[in-house]
């Protein structure tokens, strides 16, 4: 059976390679930096499920300690120049978008199609993670197609995976840092001190005023959270349950429903929710980390106003 | 009170714009003390939490495939597309995209997106090359502006359209919820009641877009004036 930890030997082997090549490149200044960055996260790959939770533990620290200490540099962007590029593109046309496409088509397929394939009693994949690990293969069979037809120097796939990796840079790692320490929030009870408070310090004899709390409350707190999932259990258990539903008797489906999206209009609105508004900025180019962000704060502001005055009147309709 | 500690410095941090790698750490640490723990369990607890955080990452697996055909001339072709349909304009291609991530995301096509995948290397060059088409050469603080807004057309499609479908990990989440506190809900229920609010969506963002490219039409017409 495949299962993550297949998929995350892959991911360590891709680390340390582009940790590898950072330490071949002397035309980055840093390069040392950039070597130790990406070979430590690579080790948390291969080797981080057997190794004791404190070892993870400093790995991670050490990593955070070569990023914010002088920093990672880049090297030479060695990739062709736009005439180049330009000439290839004229030369393999739309061919080019075949492995592009590919990788969400497969796993679009893969995680319809794995749960059914069942070879003696066992599920060829790990049901439970079958998006991560379709998404795993789907690359796999992308760079394969890719090689074939562009038939690029054997170790190009890696040094093109070092160009990019290291132009996003330690925002690569953000998304993962933040999940855990939502973990951590979560074990040191956060939510139910932050419910508690709002419980103290807010009027909520009105129905309106509920609904409102409620909405801005998910937003507020998943803006902190980083995330609306760990923002709908404590908004609803503090405000959701005992006042919008037992007290003045909202329908629980349309509290929850429009509650958890109200919470995306804060996951639109926050640098907490780097997966989705930090790393594009890297992925981008973009000199100003917050332009998503700024980009998206209109369209949340006024949803989240649309989803108050729907929950307001979809929640009592009965 | 104390362990809110963490949170006060997250924003501390991300406003004096220091390394937010550095900033969540120490706050991860912070919330850990202040909770109780010894030094050393803390240490052990982030470890873990981010050892079992991994399958975030798994996402950069496709960069090599994508360098590959970036340096053969993906977004170059991306562009050239575009440039052959008159019609297009920067906000359009934004406004296709749109729909059509909305629509695959409620229909629980949830991968048929993103930023690594579809973004940088096809959507925002098509943004771009209909803009450029439009307008000539742009100047770069344009060029970011549509980027910008092809990755938030990309997340907002997304967050107000996967709620639609009934097997996605929100709604998931949200009927184990409220089972745990006694009210049993079907996933239907909860899918139909995210449909107004992907309607709104859909009219609030797509009216912005349109707004978008009079715009752009206005700075550009402007500056090409001035020359």
């Amino acid at each position: 059976m495949i299962t993550l930890e297949h998929i995350y030997w892959l991911t360590g082997l891709m680390m340390a390679g582009v940790s590898i090549v950072n330490w071949r490149d002397r035309s980055n200044p840093r390069r040392l930096n950039n070597t130790a960055f990406w070979g430590i996260y690579a080790i948390t790959f291969l080797a981080g499920s057997h190794l004791p939770d404190l070892v993870n533990g400093w790995l991670v620290i050490a990593m955070v300690l070569v990023a914010s200490i002088r920093g990672l540099g880049q090297g030479k962007q060695e990739s062709a120049t736009r005439e180049e590029r330009e000439a290839s593109a004229r030369r393999w046309g739309n061919k080019l978008f075949v492995p592009a496409l590919a990788i969400p088509l497969i796993t679009v397929l893969g995680t319809l199609l794995f749960k059914k394939i069942i070879i003696n009693g066992m599920p060829v994949v790990d049901v439970k993670q079958v998006t991560v690990i379709s998404l795993g293969i789907a690359t796999l069979v992308a760079l394969a197609t890719g090689m074939i037809m562009l038939r690029p120097p054997l170790l190009a796939p890696i040094r093109e995976a070092r160009r990019l990796l290291d132009s996003v840079g330690w925002a690569a790692v953000l998304p993962q840092m933040l999940a855990a320490l939502g973990a951590l929030f979560a074990i040191a009870g956060v939510g139910n001190v932050v419910s508690g408070l709002a419980q103290r310090w807010i009027p909520l004899e009105n129905p309106f005023v509920v609904v409102t709390t409620y909405a801005v409350g998910m937003a507020v707190f998943t803006m902190i959270m980083g995330n609306a999932f760990a923002a709908f259990p404590v908004m609803t258990a503090g405000i959701g349950l005992p006042l919008i539903v037992q007290k003045f008797g909202g329908d629980p489906a349309v509290m929850a429903a429009i509650g958890m999206l109200s919470g995306y209009c804060g996951t639109l609105m926050t640098p907490m929710a780097a997966n989705f508004n930090i790393v594009p900025t890297a992925l981008l180019e973009l000199p100003d980390e917050n332009a998503v962000i700024k980009v998206q704060i209109p369209t949340a502001l006024m949803l989240l106003g649309a989803n108050i005055l729907l929950m307001n009147f979809l929640v009592f309709r009965r | 009170m104390l362990t809110l500690i963490g949170i006060v410095i997250v924003v501390i941090g991300f406003v004096l714009r220091i390394n937010p790698l550095l900033v969540v750490t120490i706050a991860g640490l912070a919330t850990g003390i202040a909770s109780g723990l010894a030094p050393l369990q803390v240490v052990a607890a982030f470890g873990k939490a981010f050892i079992t955080s991994r399958y975030v990452a798994i996402v950069w697996l496709i960069l090599p495939v994508i360098g590959l055909l970036e340096h053969a001339g993906l977004k170059e072709r991306a562009r050239a597309v575009v440039a052959g349909i008159r019609a297009a304009t920067a906000a359009r291609v934004l406004l296709a995209y749109f729909a059509i991530r909305q629509i695959t995301a409620a229909l629980g096509l949830t991968s048929l997106g993103g930023h690594p995948q579809m973004v940088r290397p096809l959507i925002a060059p098509m943004a771009e090359g209909a803009a450029e088409n439009q307008y000539g050469d742009l100047p770069q603080s344009v060029r970011y502006k549509i980027r910008a807004h092809t990755a938030a057309v990309d997340n907002i499609a997304l967050f107000f359209g996967e709620d639609i479908f009934i097997a996605i990990g929100s709604i998931l989440l949200i009927r184990g919820f409220l089972d745990q506190n006694g009210i049993h809900v079907e996933p239907t229920q909860l899918a139909i009641w995210a449909i107004p609010t992907a309607v709104c969506a859909f009219v609030i963002h797509c009216t912005r877009l349109l707004l978008l490219d009079r715009k752009l039409r206005a700075e550009l017409a402007q500056q090409t004036e001035q020359e």
